[in-house]
């Protein structure tokens, strides 16, 4: 029951729009710093490039993916009319209107200071309050899938909670959390400076603060996607969820796990002790749990259609699935991009290997893998999935759509597979050229060559989304019938109260919050003559 | 058997297989965190132990950090100890000197925003916060040139922010160690 289609569509259409504008940016600085572009007379363009692209792939485009996806979840997985669609609209402006207040300035060259902001650099005030107004807009989001879950359940005392909606509302509160760090930090810290009320800051309780927003982000970008994983799959493909029990356990650990991990970002910060970063380790190991469980409830739902469709034998059925189905090639390139980035993040969370490659390229090939790669390409397949719901056209170019997948997948694995090698090579991040004709450095320049070929196919993958999405808005019309989710092998009909409710797993949350973060926080907010003086961006 | 007991004992397989899987996710997930610890403690390295603060606005007027005092020196015992600071956009001294075979600690800060040290081919990394003092041990096995590009974005001028770190046999570093004084390689 899709009614408000107009709401999710602005979020989606904004979204990719911003998505591939941001792309473009990525593409462009992936060529100008590699030995086919023309040196850069600028380098400060680049850092404009960059922040507007870190900043809009990191906070505009997936939440709204995020909002528009929660929008459609709740409304047809609870099939209850969504309550608060002008609180909706207002979130949504709210966006729209941060989105803007922030490029100004970041084109302007007056807030180069990147999307992890980077204190004691300081960029213009309204870049920050832009980045704030997006965070609002997306709480409103956050309050109102909570409050649209209330009235459901009061409805319905004591069914099961559907699992898409489950995990939708994990995925909001996961995000309003974890968005706290980021807040106090530009509240409590960088605001102030940048508006000229103060003129020092601590550069290290900032680090920290960051780094509690910065790794449960990234599950807050991965959600639709195991959304997708657990709720679109097996429905697109004609199977069935293996474990509904087992699927609420794993987005109940992604929320109460995910979170009190980010310190792992500063293993290499002399602002933190060596006791809390291997309690961050350590907990960051624990979070590769529920995706270890979802790769093995998938692959299991998975086998289930095949076996449906005739497949026999220990990998012989593997042959029975549906592989000319878009959302079958999603999930097998996504899963592939998990795999190897899953084990990279393995890498990246134990102290003694990240000293190889803290802030290499390395890191960044790993994220654009992840994220760019096993996320986006999800979110690829659940705009293809609800387009005709939300249109009431069909998507015609199912030829083209599969063509669109590949080139992402294939764009992607060139794009950062030499990206990781040049990080092994120990080739910094976040510069704007190098100089390949150093001897010691010559050696990256056909690796770097490589991802810059692969940033211009994900690029055209990218273009031809965008073409497919709006064709589908002038295609012929077809009644796309209510929107469904996946039923599980065993449907639910009750289930314990803590797989039903999210109160307990909040309050785990925030309490493993305090008891990694509280004391480091305590420890640098209250150590005297660490606050060291602000440098302007842009000021001379 | 009737479709009903199939159907059970389907269900009791499933859930069988899913716990056999849970067991050895966890198993994996626990022999990793016993590995890093291990690691850590076999092979010595840990993070930094200990938070050191200092004033970026007065390190150049004294303490350990005074121009004066920058670059690599001889201590009794045999080791070397490097002091080093980034600023905006080079590193004081740009070229460090040190002995091959010879246990290293660098200390080193930032003088104004964020920098990072890293050392091509090893996996000497550091960031520099300033009001921090960073610590890392280090020991090269081989001489030769390595580069020391900073790692972190600190503005404009980042990607000419590159340092050099010449690693020399013992008796070279003992030589010119002779005149006393702090060693940098800068200008050679």
């Amino acid at each position: 029951m899709l009614v408000n289609r107009k709401l999710i569509l602005a979020h989606f259409w904004l979204a990719f729009a911003v998505f591939g504008i941001a792309l473009t940016l990525g593409a462009w600085q992936m060529f100008i710093r590699s030995p086919i572009g023309t040196w850069l007379s600028n380098p400060e363009l680049y850092y404009r490039s960059l922040t507007a692209h870190g900043t809009v792939m990191g906070y505009v485009f997936p939440t709204l993916v995020a909002m528009g996806f929660g929008y459609a979840i709740s409304e047809s997985a609870l099939e209850q009319r969504l309550i608060g669609v002008r609180w909706a609209w207002t979130g949504f402006w709210l966006i729209v209107i941060g989105s803007v207040m922030a490029v100004i300035p970041i084109a302007l060259g007056r807030a180069s200071v990147l999307y992890t902001f980077y204190p004691p650099l300081i960029g213009n005030l309204f870049y920050y309050l832009g980045v704030v107004l997006v965070v609002v807009g997306s709480w409103i989001w956050v309050a109102l899938m909570s409050i649209n879950l209330r009235v459901w359940r009061k409805a319905h005392p004591g069914a099961a909670v559907p699992l898409a909606m489950f995990a939708n509302v994990a995925g909001s509160y996961l995000w309003a959390w974890t968005a706290v760090g980021a807040a106090l930090e530009l509240l409590l810290q960088i605001i102030p400076v940048a508006a000229g009320l103060k003129n020092t800051i601590d550069a290290g309780l900032a680090r920290v603060f960051f780094s509690w927003t910065l790794h449960a982000i990234v599950y807050f970008w991965l959600m639709p996607t195991y959304i997708a994983y657990y709720t679109i799959v097996p429905r697109a493909i004609g199977g069935r969820v293996y474990s509904d029990t087992m699927a609420r356990i794993s987005f109940i650990l992604f929320l109460v796990v995910a979170m009190p991990i980010g310190m792992h970002h500063t293993f290499a910060d002399p602002q933190v002790g060596a006791g809390f970063k291997f309690i961050h380790s350590a907990f960051t190991a624990l979070v590769a749990l529920p995706t270890l469980l979802t790769v093995f409830t998938i692959c299991a739902s998975v086998e289930i259609a095949a076996r449906l469709r005739g497949g026999r034998g220990l990998f012989g059925w593997i042959g029975a699935l549906p592989w000319d189905n878009p959302m079958m090639l999603a999930l097998a390139f996504s899963f592939i991009m998990l795999g190897f980035g899953g084990a990279g993040g393995l890498i990246n969370m134990s102290y003694q290997l990240d000293a190889s490659i803290h802030n290499t390229q390395w890191i960044t090939g790993h994220f654009h893998l992840i994220f760019g790669g096993a996320i986006v390409i999800m979110y690829f397949a659940i705009a293809y999935d609800l387009w005709p719901h939300l249109t009431g056209r069909e998507l015609i170019d199912i030829r083209l759509i599969r063509t669109q997948l590949w080139l992402w997948f294939i764009g992607m694995i060139v794009t950062t597979f030499p990206w990781h090698w040049v990080g092994i090579l120990g080739m910094p991040r976040r510069m704007a050229y190098f100089d390949f004709g150093d001897p010691a450095i010559a050696p990256q320049a056909l690796s770097v060559t490589f991802s810059a070929i692969g940033g211009f196919v994900l690029l055209a993958s990218g273009i031809m989304f965008i073409v497919i999405l709006a064709r589908g808005m002038r295609a012929p019309q077809i009644d796309a019938g209510a929107y469904r989710f996946a039923l599980a092998v065993h449907q639910p009909t009750t289930v314990p109260v803590a797989l039903n409710t999210h109160a307990l797993w909040v309050a785990l949350m925030i309490a493993l919050t305090i008891t990694n973060y509280g004391y480091p926080i305590l420890n640098l907010a209250t150590t005297a003559g660490t606050s060291v003086p602000a440098v302007y961006v842009g000021a001379q | 058997m009737s479709a009903e007991q199939a159907h059970g004992s389907s269900v009791e397989v499933a859930a069988r297989v899913e716990r056999r899987w849970a067991t050895i996710a966890v198993i994996i997930i626990v022999a990793m965190a016993l590995l890093a610890a291990f690691a850590g403690i076999h092979r010595a390295t840990m993070p930094q132990p200990r938070v050191e603060i200092t004033d970026p606005s007065r390190i150049h007027l004294s303490g350990e950090f005074v121009e004066s005092n920058l670059g690599s020196v001889l201590e009794a015992n045999g080791n070397v100890t490097v002091r080093a600071i980034g600023q905006q956009y080079s590193f004081t001294p740009a070229c460090i000197v040190v002995p091959v075979d010879t246990p290293i600690t660098l200390r080193a800060t930032s003088a104004d925003v964020v920098h990072g040290i890293l050392i091509q081919g090893t996996n000497v990394n550091t960031m520099l916060v300033p009001g921090y003092i960073s610590e890392q041990l280090m020991r090269f096995a081989r001489t030769g040139d390595y580069l020391m590009p900073c790692q972190e974005f600190c503005s404009f001028g980042h990607e000419g922010m590159w340092g050099k770190v010449k690693v020399v046999d013992k008796t070279d570093f003992a030589n010119r160690a002779k005149a006393g004084g702090r060693l940098s390689c800068v200008g050679q």
